[in-house]
């Protein structure tokens, strides 16, 4: 059947069950929107800025194992993409991007609203596509989700000049594809993970550091059953939470710069490491020298050859997708018969507990004003820990990763990577379009709402109930902390001053509006809220303004060189 | 320590601004980058020179392995290979130069290929280190410009680069 360009996107996007495509229109994909216009299986939701589309596409993602699209105009649509592009490659977000282009003969041009998108997008994506021929259109797409999905999920970006989007051609859509330059390992190396077993049985000083690769390859239930078969400690990243569930007893806590004490002390001094999914990053191990000098043997599991050795030598590589290694493993240990000494891991349990009577996330709750964590913990207890979380960054989003306790994968939605302030609010509503009905919480601070606040109109167009936690200490909290305790208390540029009336300005979007400002208040508030089903509720949380996140770790030392809070 | 990365990529638009940009990006070295057409013209071999450490090394070649369109990664200079590297140079060649520029040439097994009544063009192949002696030979203020092609290299027997 003959088809224009335009026709085949939108077959394209049906034909992989795309439910939605977060959006907005502009001259070079007016042909594409046309299109959408006349269909009612594929359903667009406009937002208020592109960086809106892309965050919400990508939370939407997240929180389902589905990949996330995003449709954009040439130029300025895609330039406004960008960070939202690059926040989910860091991340490792399966997204399909489509961004209008002018048309062929304007390209190098400097036409209107032409930019060189396949050049300013090419090192924040997986792959991407400039389609030339419309001949060519239903085979990029369809390896795009490909590319997308497989692998180490990433951002594809397919960019189409309008009038490969007006041509026509034939139209069949490919089954499969097959690309001789590309093909991820699933199976591991049955040597290497002999190898791994052997170290494991040895272990008496054992962790399991686990990332954002099990939630992303759903790799959490064989995850739970090694671990559990093992008898090992386990702690997660900040992108790993939900991998294990938080309130197992061999669950340490999150580790890095702001990880527990006891996960942050047995990462350091265990002998042998069991690394899933996680990729030694510089917020999470610090110092890789200080990290370096307890000798241990590591085992690296992921499906990235690239992660494995990048920052940490390791002592046994695995490529391969995490589920299968893990099943792998777990069924070479059983039928080894060996445990692991039990004595030696009786001994160093003993050790982690006793490091975990610090109670490292200890706070002041006689505080007359209200305390962040205590919102966490509020937020925690009234949703009974089955909310979809997703926050912004800073401060708010370390106390959100400490006191909610996430059970499940896919239920925490961060930025982790690229660290972007403004996704918590667009990534909420695409994770509630996701889960019609489901709690979904944004837990952000005041700087970072306001870099996309323009999204609660999205959220009055489409009735998106979101319940958004404004923790507010009128600084930019992450940045004022940095300068107390390393710019000898000099303030630079981090008070906000002149914030608008939240409360106002929710109403004003259609939403309610809450301040809150005693702490005997907070609970009620947040039960009131989560009732209103049908509402978005903002909720404006007055907090301790010189409240500070710790555990600390500062930038370039070594994971055990805490700060810890005056409480202790 | 000095590597010659061969590699196999797609011959499509763009896949030479994928490689070189992951070099910029990644903050590694690249000493020369050469790259054309194989017999397959679907594809192309890449040969790229850079310097680090081993570790450093392994990672160049694991995220060049990680770009969608390159099919096959391999360094070459990990064992026994030939490099070879294209030179031009045009030189002022006049009275008694004129005769010692033809010796040099001859010396360094290069050959002239365009003459004039003041210069010559003297084509040159070999490895680096060859073509760097053959300028530090001649008089330097003869030279009028050089371009060099950079390294392409292959391995010895019956190593083979190939999908």
């Amino acid at each position: 059947m003959v088809l224009t360009g335009a026709e085949i996107v939108i077959r394209c996007l049906q034909e992989e069950k795309v439910e939605y495509v977060f959006g907005y229109p502009g001259g070079s994909v007016l042909f594409i929107y046309d299109e959408l216009f006349k269909q009612d299986k594929v359903r667009h939701v406009l937002v208020r800025h592109e960086q809106g589309a892309v965050h919400a596409a990508d939370g939407y993602a997240r929180s389902t194992e589905k990949v996330g699209v995003a449709l954009v105009t040439s130029g300025p649509g895609v330039t406004n993409a960008v960070t939202g592009i690059a926040t989910a490659y860091m991340d490792s977000i399966p997204m399909v991007i489509i961004s209008g282009q002018v048309p062929t003969a304007y390209i190098g041009q400097d036409a209107f609203q032409e930019v060189d998108t396949v050049g300013i997008t090419r090192p924040c994506v997986k792959h991407n596509y400039l389609v030339k021929d419309v001949r060519d259109l239903a085979e990029t797409i369809k390896k795009a989700f490909y590319l997308a999905k497989s692998g180490r999920p990433g951002p594809v970006l397919v960019d189409i000049p309008k009038d490969i989007s007006a041509a026509k051609c034939e139209y069949a859509y490919p089954k499969s594809v097959a690309m001789r330059s590309y093909n991820p390992v699933i199976k591991g190396h049955q040597g290497q993970i002999k190898k791994a077993v052997q170290l494991l049985l040895e272990a008496r000083r054992p962790m399991v550091y686990t990332g954002g690769g099990v939630v992303l390859s759903e790799a959490a239930e064989k995850l739970i059953k090694l671990v559990r078969q093992l008898g090992f400690p386990v702690t997660n990243t900040l992108m790993g939470l939900g991998g294990y569930p938080a309130t197992d007893k061999q669950f340490v806590g999150m580790l890095g710069m702001h990880g527990t004490y006891e996960a942050n002390m047995a990462m350091q001094h265990c002998d042998v490491l069991l690394a899933v999914g996680a990729r030694f990053d510089d917020r999470v191990i610090g110092n890789p020298e200080h990290f370096a000098e307890v000798p241990r043997k590591i085992i690296h599991i992921d499906i990235d050859p690239s992660s494995i050795s990048k920052r940490v030598k390791v002592d046994v590589p695995i490529v391969g997708d995490l589920p299968e290694v893990l099943e792998d493993i777990a069924k070479l240990l059983a039928a080894s018969g060996d445990r692991p000494d039990e004595k030696a891991l009786k001994a160093w349990w003993k050790q982690i507990d006793e490091w975990r009577t610090k109670d490292c996330l200890k706070y002041d709750r006689k505080s007359k004003i209200i305390k962040p964590q205590f919102v966490v913990e509020k937020l925690y207890e009234v949703t009974k820990g089955e909310a979809f979380v997703c926050s912004d960054v800073g401060q708010h989003q370390m106390w959100a990763a400490q006191y909610y306790k996430f059970d499940k994968p896919r239920r925490w939605m961060n930025s982790g990577g690229l660290g972007t302030m403004g996704f918590g609010l667009p990534a909420a509503m695409g994770v509630q379009l996701a889960h019609p009905g489901a709690p979904v919480a944004c837990v952000t601070g005041e700087g970072s709402i306001q870099m996309c606040i323009q999204e609660l109109s999205t959220c009055k167009q489409y009735r998106l109930p979101l319940k958004v936690i404004l923790l507010n200490n009128g600084y930019l909290g992450m940045v004022r902390q940095w300068q107390q305790l390393f710019h000898g208390n000099r303030y630079s540029e981090s008070y906000v001053d002149a914030l608008p009336d939240f409360v106002k300005l929710a109403e004003a979007y259609g939403h309610v509006g809450m301040r809150i400002e005693k702490p005997g208040d907070v609970e009620g508030a947040l039960k009131e809220a989560f009732k209103r089903k049908d509402d978005l509720v903002f909720m404006n949380f007055a907090i301790d303004p010189t409240e500070n996140v710790y555990p600390m770790v500062q930038g370039g030392k070594g994971l055990t060189e805490m700060i810890l809070s005056e409480e202790l | 320590m000095r590597h010659v990365i061969s590699l196999l990529i797609e011959n499509e638009a763009g896949a030479l601004s994928r490689v070189s940009g992951l070099f910029s990006a990644r903050a590694y070295n690249i000493e020369s980058l050469t790259v054309a057409p194989t017999e397959d013209p679907s594809m192309s071999r890449m040969t790229i020179v850079s310097v680090g450490s081993d570790d450093i090394i392994e990672q160049i070649t694991k995220q060049l392995n990680k770009l969608i369109e390159v099919v096959k990664v391999v360094d070459i200079s990990e064992a026994a290979h030939i490099e070879r590297e294209l030179m031009l140079v045009k030189v002022r060649a006049t009275g008694k130069d004129r005769e010692e520029m033809k010796r040099m040439s001859d010396i360094f097994r290069g050959r002239i290929i365009d003459v004039t009544e003041s210069t010559y063009v003297i084509e040159l192949t070999g490895n680096t280190a060859k073509l760097d002696s053959f300028i530090e030979a001649i008089d330097r203020s003869l030279i009028l410009e050089t371009v060099r092609t950079g390294v392409c290299g292959i391995g010895r027997g019956d190593r083979v680069l190939k999908v």
